[in-house]
């Protein structure tokens, strides 16, 4: 035996992976039912079941470094840091919401936390996120920038042209394919020529490995291995991580193009359950387990309870941060309503 | 004052920038031979390919990496090489680069300068002579530059580097050789404000990029018949200077906007129709049939706007004004 540090500091990264992913879970849940009291009027995308990708990699980045994330990147955000109380409050467009209320769920950043942004187009934050890199090279920074899309977003130019782009200028970006089965609501396989997106990624000489994508500590291990080869000035990396979204494509789609055999049996390999069973395994009691979940979900309750009693951005807002040049105003507080 | 043309004034203003800001720096293709018009000649030599970067034929990537790295802390001077080329980038510029500011309530800020050149040039054809201004100046977020001269080419490229919005500029590719006269000190253009070619009481005509040169001549033209045009170029698309548009037409009481883009929802109405709203005044658009750009020289000169068509619409603005509908 080697002592018990180890298994210990083990221990303690699953139980934090694991309080990430509940957080998560009820972030989804309470804005799912937000949106069905009409407290989040536009669109969301829910993750439940991707957590794991989610908590696994972005835990494994460090603060300073940028995160770029999808339309549905409210797990990525939280996993990065950013208070939960600003993201309820801005999916339910209220003033102390992250962008004030101006960008709602598909356009979640906190830049204070490096998280640059989820973004409405498919496989449009590739290309932001070589950028974002190309930047860190030039001012001679020491962060590593992660990009999160779908697999539905390599099918879209951007992947390649962002791809091939890392991988000529050595870039220190890290690529996450979180391929959750579905394009919106098509079977990505069915329209994916080739290999997978893990092939053309290796295709452009970019090395990566493929997980399972509801194993926590699988991601998590991979994420890390990954990020160091960046670190130490390897260029991009890819990891593709196979998950399955449990959800429909939106709060609005039941998802009932799927068999309910396929749906039941995907939701016995949800990733917290699984996380919980790793946990058992590490000697965890039933009580203690209960207790982290309740630790987790505390926060989130508190801050969509917040949120819902949150002010509306004032008018004015609206034609704020267009430009600073060009920039047109009303004349008058009427000519707001108008 | 040095004469020196439009391409090297260009060159002078990034250098100049260049050497002023670490953070700024050029991407696009074959900008390491110095571009695809000898307007980045010499830069890759002086500041390296860390700075002056020559980047694959990829469009989308070049503009978002732009937007990235923008958002990221840098200044970025995206080179398109032919505006029609841009379209391969329209997410990039529309989606990202002119809503990041504003979708993520004020979180940051995008200093890009996307370097488009426009217009009609030596049998260019449908997919390389377009110019497509009304487009961009259509999109909250973007400030939109083109330049007519090389003194304002220098002086507004430096304004748009220093500007911590997007900004689109579009230099006329017929205005590459084009020689004027620069300041020997450095000038930074003020951004909105309209240039007074000429000064005149009867018609105000209003145009920018390389139509400016076809309205000069059709002033002179006019002057010598006894009409004295006041000529304004616009330079700065957005924001426009709406206040000297307003001043000059209401003083003359009549105006033409000359463009060389299709007529049909090009800037020159929106021109028209705010100094219409606003004076009631007679107006008059020039611009391209809508058609797209032929190859053959006496076809492309079907869509030309040329001095002569200038004061002839002109001419016949006065006599409606005079002598009610013509």
């Amino acid at each position: 035996m080697n002592g018990s540090a180890a298994p210990n500091l083990d221990r303690d990264r699953l139980c934090r992976l694991f309080s990430v992913m509940v957080a998560i879970r009820r972030f989804e849940e309470l804005a799912l039912e937000a949106a069905r009291e009409g407290l989040v009027k536009g669109a969301i995308h829910p993750s439940i079941g991707q957590e794991a990708v989610a908590a696994g990699v972005c835990c494994a980045l460090r603060r300073e470094d940028y995160l770029l994330s999808t339309h549905r990147g409210h797990g990525h955000t939280l996993a990065k840091g950013a208070d939960p109380f600003a993201m309820a409050a801005e999916l339910m467009g209220r003033r102390p919401g992250t962008s004030k209320g101006k960008g709602g769920s598909m356009h979640i950043a906190d830049f204070t936390v490096g998280m640059l942004g989820a973004n409405g187009v498919v496989a449009a934050n590739i290309g932001i996120a070589a950028g974002a890199a190309h930047a860190v090279r030039l001012l001679g920074e020491a962060r590593v920038v992660c990009c999160i899309f779908g697999d539905g977003a390599v099918n879209r130019g951007p992947f390649l042209e962002g791809l091939n782009w890392a991988a000529v200028f050595k870039l220190p970006v890290l690529f996450v394919c979180e391929d959750n089965g579905f394009a919106a609501t098509t079977r990505t396989r069915a329209l994916t020529a080739g290999p997978g997106p893990l092939a053309r990624a290796r295709a452009l000489g970019i090395e990566g490995v493929s997980v399972d994508g509801n194993d926590v500590r699988a991601v998590a291990d991979a994420a890390e291995a990954l990020l160091a080869e960046i670190r130490v000035g390897g260029g991009p990396r890819f990891l593709y991580a196979e998950t399955y979204r449990l959800m429909g494509h939106t709060q609005t789609d039941a998802g009932a193009y799927r068999p309910v055999a396929e749906v039941e049996s995907r939701w016995r390999l949800c990733p917290i359950a699984r996380a919980r069973e790793l946990l058992t395994r590490a000697g965890l009691s039933t009580e203690e387990i209960a207790a982290l979940e309740a630790e987790a979900r505390a926060p989130i309750e508190q801050a969509f309870t917040a949120a819902r009693a949150a002010p509306w951005p004032e008018p004015e807002l609206a034609w704020m941060d267009v430009q600073d040049l060009g920039a047109e105003w009303p004349v008058t507080a009427a000519e707001i309503r108008l | 004052m040095t004469r020196m043309s439009y391409r090297e004034a260009a060159r002078l203003a990034l250098a100049e920038e260049m050497r002023r800001d670490p953070r700024v720096w050029a991407l696009g293709e074959d900008l390491g031979r110095g571009g695809v018009f000898g307007q980045y000649q010499g830069l890759q030599e002086e500041f390296g390919p860390e700075r002056v970067v020559d980047t694959p034929i990829s469009e989308a990537a070049i503009m978002a990496v732009a937007v990235g790295a923008a958002m990221a802390g840098t200044r970025p001077v995206v080179e398109m090489r032919f505006s029609d080329f841009a379209l391969c980038a329209i997410d990039e510029l529309v989606n990202q680069a002119a809503k990041a500011r504003y979708m993520f309530g004020g979180q940051c800020r995008v200093p890009l300068v996307v370097r488009e050149p426009i217009g009609m040039w030596r049998s260019s054809a449908a997919q390389h002579s377009q110019s497509l201004e009304a487009w961009y100046v259509h999109i909250p977020g973007l400030v939109v530059l083109a330049p007519a001269t090389p003194a304002d080419n220098r002086a507004l490229l430096k304004a748009a580097i220093r500007c911590d919005d997007p900004v689109v500029y579009l230099e006329h590719k017929n205005l590459w050789p084009l020689e004027g006269e620069v300041p020997e000190a450095e000038e930074v253009a003020e951004i909105g404000r309209a240039r007074r070619l000429r000064f005149g009481n009867d018609l105000t005509l209003v145009s920018w990029s390389a139509t400016v040169h076809a309205a000069a001549e059709a002033a002179e033209t006019l002057a010598d018949e006894g009409i004295d045009v006041d000529l304004l170029d616009l330079r700065s698309l957005w924001p426009w200077d709406k206040e000297a548009v307003l001043e000059s037409a209401a003083r003359t009481g009549r105006l033409i906007v000359a463009h060389e883009a299709v007529r049909v929802s090009g800037f020159g109405a929106e021109i028209a129709a705010t100094v219409a709203e606003e004076l009631g005044i007679p107006v008059a658009r020039l611009g391209a049939p809508r058609i797209p750009v032929p190859y053959s020289p006496p076809l492309e000169a079907e869509l030309q706007v040329t001095a002569e068509a200038i004061a002839a619409a002109a001419r016949r603005l006065l006599a409606r004004n005079v002598g009610g509908r013509v």
